[in-house]
């Protein structure tokens, strides 16, 4: 049955050939970019012990950071949010960031206080 | 892009300002509210996973030293299986791209093909993890405890874990503190068997109350986490699937655009991108 309530609209659903090889090159672009970020975090998840045993710190950050840049560019391209309007990005990115940001700050801070009472009642 | 005052709506599409917000599409934007509601859900477990790791007083297990097997091979491969569960995901994630740039160009062809590469992908995905956790379930030959409480890991050639003492190549190693299956000092034959029949608990393998990896936490988030990941996996394969299926019977192609496709496409990229999280907290920190 055909059903007349459901409207399905839609905006900028269309592009041409020519935006179409652009847009093509582009995400060849960041594929290149996700594999060889992967790459690097398997390699020094897998031998850092070897490379840079003292260096546990600066490793974990490093995880860090090539995860951040990995969602960055699988948020703003492949989810095409770079490409909306400032303040839909805004009204999706901010609620969470101020969220998690506060949810990390608080659990890290808990944390520190419940490990130091285990060991102090060890 | 363009504002809105260069769409050309119809009236009964229109929000009651007489516009679309934000220039996006209803379906598109309700999408993203869910997915951010979503996202604060998989924080929320991946935060508790932190909270409990930074709070425990016990050595907690190392990544590249419980996940270090591939199917079919002997050896140790650290992450090399998780990554490649990993890259499978990624290349899902770029077909789901290519088929929602195909249906920009109303290409139905060229959606069908890259659609259908990206639910195989993300069956191949499911099938991965299910190795994985039958593996992370059975274990690696699990340890014992004698009556002073010493540690030792129990080794067989044949990962026989009913009666491992009588297994060829049975050995016991006395267990390195915060380190799995690692140790120094290593027990053969009449004295390995001597101190097995000491033995006062043997664990091996993981379930919800014990894992011979760490804690019981450990082992309760690795299933609760990557579980609830590999179910949304799941749910994002057979919603690829239907839409998979209603492009092929040309239902957008009528519609005049394939934003069912981009909207599918969305929770697909999601998915990848909880997994791009999953992987460096809980595998590689």
């Amino acid at each position: 049955m055909e059903r007349d309530d459901i409207i399905e609209y839609s905006l900028d659903a269309h592009h041409s050939e020519e935006d179409g090889r652009k847009i093509r090159a582009k995400i060849w672009r960041v594929t290149g970019l996700l594999a060889i970020v992967t790459a690097v975090e398997v390699t020094l998840g897998a031998f850092w012990h070897e490379w840079f045993p003292e260096a546990w710190h600066l490793v974990k950050w490093t995880f860090v950071v090539l995860t951040l840049v990995k969602a960055t560019y699988i948020v703003m391209t492949f989810m095409h949010l770079g490409d909306e309007r400032r303040n839909i990005r805004a009204i999706i990115l901010l609620p969470y960031a101020l969220f998690i940001l506060y949810l990390i700050f608080i659990a890290i801070w808990e944390s520190n206080h419940v490990h130091w009472s285990l060991e102090l009642f060890q | 892009m363009s504002g809105e005052a260069t769409k050309t709506l119809s009236n009964d599409v229109l929000w009651g300002g007489g516009r679309s917000p934000f220039s996006i599409s209803y379906g598109k934007m309700m999408m993203w509210f869910f997915l951010v509601s979503d996202a604060l859900t998989f924080s929320g477990l991946l935060v508790a996973y932190g909270f409990v790791r930074h709070s425990t007083t016990e050595a907690w297990p190392i990544g590249e030293e419980v996940f270090r097997a591939l199917p079919f091979l002997h050896g140790s491969y650290p992450l090399m299986y998780v990554a490649l569960m990993t890259a499978i995901l990624i290349f899902s994630s770029v077909t789901m791209v290519l088929a929602v740039e195909a249906g920009h160009r109303m290409d139905k062809k060229g959606v069908i093909k890259w659609l259908f590469l990206t639910v195989l992908g993300g069956a191949f995905f499911v099938g991965s993890q299910a190795w994985e956790w039958k593996h992370f379930i059975h274990g690696g030959g699990g340890y014992i405890i004698t009556a002073e409480g010493s540690k030792y890991w129990v080794h067989n050639e044949t990962h026989d874990t009913h009666d491992p003492a009588h297994a060829p190549g049975f050995h016991l190693v006395q267990a390195e503190t915060g380190h799995y299956l690692l140790g120094d000092h290593e027990l053969e034959g009449e004295e390995a068997m001597h101190v097995w029949n000491e033995r006062v608990n043997y664990v091996d393998g993981a379930n919800m109350v014990r894992n011979e990896y760490g804690p019981p936490q450990y082992a309760n988030f690795f299933f609760f986490i990557t579980g609830f990941h590999g179910f949304h996996v799941f749910s994002g394969v057979i919603i690829n699937l239907i839409v998979l299926i209603m492009v092929i019977q040309g239902v957008f192609h009528r519609r005049g655009h394939y934003e069912m496709v981009e909207k599918a496409g969305l929770y697909w990229h999601f998915v990848d991108l909880v997994w791009v999280f999953v992987f460096t907290f809980f595998y590689l920190l």
